[in-house]
């Protein structure tokens, strides 16, 4: 979901930028806030970043007979709600952006909207939903985070046909092209990150119920299943 | 079956990941005799597809700094990919330890019950 250094338009660089910066903002503002609410999660957050710079440099071989990589911000936006991952996001995205070439800060904007704000809300509400639907937990965590990275790629795939329409068919047509490269080379990657992030929310319930239960993500009953 | 969810789920994403290495069939190569790459990166797909769609586009930022080799790039990637999941062991190590002494503190005779969740 990287688009390379430069190939946004300068019109689209500066509108994603603008369009993601106050979620960044807002963001830190939320993480400060709960870091000095209950310092105790302060490694959790730290797992959180991780899970997402772990995930994000396995580069995977799909289907397609192309590598891309899951984003592993459902975990975070599970646990810290999704405007947490903005600046999580922001980290991970620089790393590759500054030392990789991976990226870029031309096109850190887009990317940012796609994999740390388009993804993350995808998450939670996802999540949301399946648990309303009185879907089990682990069904709902992978719902979440697979249908969140499947997003953010799809989301990507929209950015790109935004700035460059087809010549003939215009949006749709340059949509459907860049999607059959995003986003159904993400389809078993984005099934390989549901099942990752249910294997670290299995562990997490497992040896720390007390904090799981502190952020009201898991009932009571279903604590030592 | 709880117990052994967390290796299932592993196996199957090792499964996810191996398959396509199967699945897929090496294209044959152009009418150049150069061998088509496969398995490259979506990212440069894209690349590739925005210069079929805009032919005259010309990217107006270059990155700053490049990784000088693949070598390097991969170490880079896997620095990266080491150093969250060492901070993630990190955690559940110390989770796994906190949880053991706080039931061992809970009860002090041993071997009482053997429900490990």
């Amino acid at each position: 979901m990287h688009i390379m250094e430069g190939f946004l338009p300068f019109a689209h660089a500066v509108g994603w930028t603008l369009a993601s910066a106050p979620f960044v903002a807002y963001g830190l503002h939320a993480v400060r806030k709960r870091i000095r609410d209950k310092p105790e999660q302060r490694m959790l957050l730290g797992v959180a970043a991780a899970f997402s710079f772990v995930l994000s440099a396995l580069k995977l071989p799909s289907v397609t007979g192309s590598c891309s990589h899951p984003t592993g911000t459902g975990l975070g936006a599970l646990l810290f709600g999704p405007a947490a991952m903005a600046p999580i996001g922001a980290v991970v995205l620089l790393f590759q952006a500054l030392l990789l070439a991976h990226g870029g800060l031309t096109t850190l904007g887009a990317n940012l909207f796609s994999m740390a704000v388009v993804g993350p809300f995808a998450a939670a509400g996802i999540f949301r939903l399946a648990r309303s639907l009185k879907l089990s937990f682990a069904v709902s965590v992978f719902l979440a985070a697979s249908l969140a990275d499947l997003l953010t790629y799809v989301t990507t795939s929209a950015q790109l046909a935004w700035a460059f329409p087809d010549p003939t068919g215009g949006f749709v047509a340059s949509f459907a092209k860049f999607a059959g490269i995003f986003a159904i080379t993400q389809i078993p990657l984005a099934i390989s990150e549901g099942l990752l992030t249910v294997v670290i929310f299995n562990a997490l319930a497992r040896f720390n119920p007390q904090e799981l239960q502190d952020m009201k993500l898991l009932p009571t009953s279903e604590l030592r299943a | 079956m709880k117990k052994h969810q967390n290796i299932l789920l592993l196996l199957a994403v090792a499964l996810l990941a191996a398959l396509p290495l199967w699945l897929v069939e090496k294209p044959a190569p152009e009418a150049d005799g150069k061998p088509v790459e496969i398995f490259a990166g979506a990212d440069n797909k894209a690349k590739d597809l925005i210069g079929e769609i805009a032919p005259a586009y010309r990217p107006w930022f270059e990155p700053i700094l490049e990784p000088a080799s693949g070598e390097i790039s991969s170490l880079l990637f896997a620095l990266q990919a080491a150093l969250g999941a060492g901070f993630i062991g990190y955690y559940l190590g110390v989770s796994v330890t906190r949880e053991k002494m706080r039931r061992d503190a809970a009860k002090p005779q041993p071997e009482q019950q053997s429900n490990a969740g």
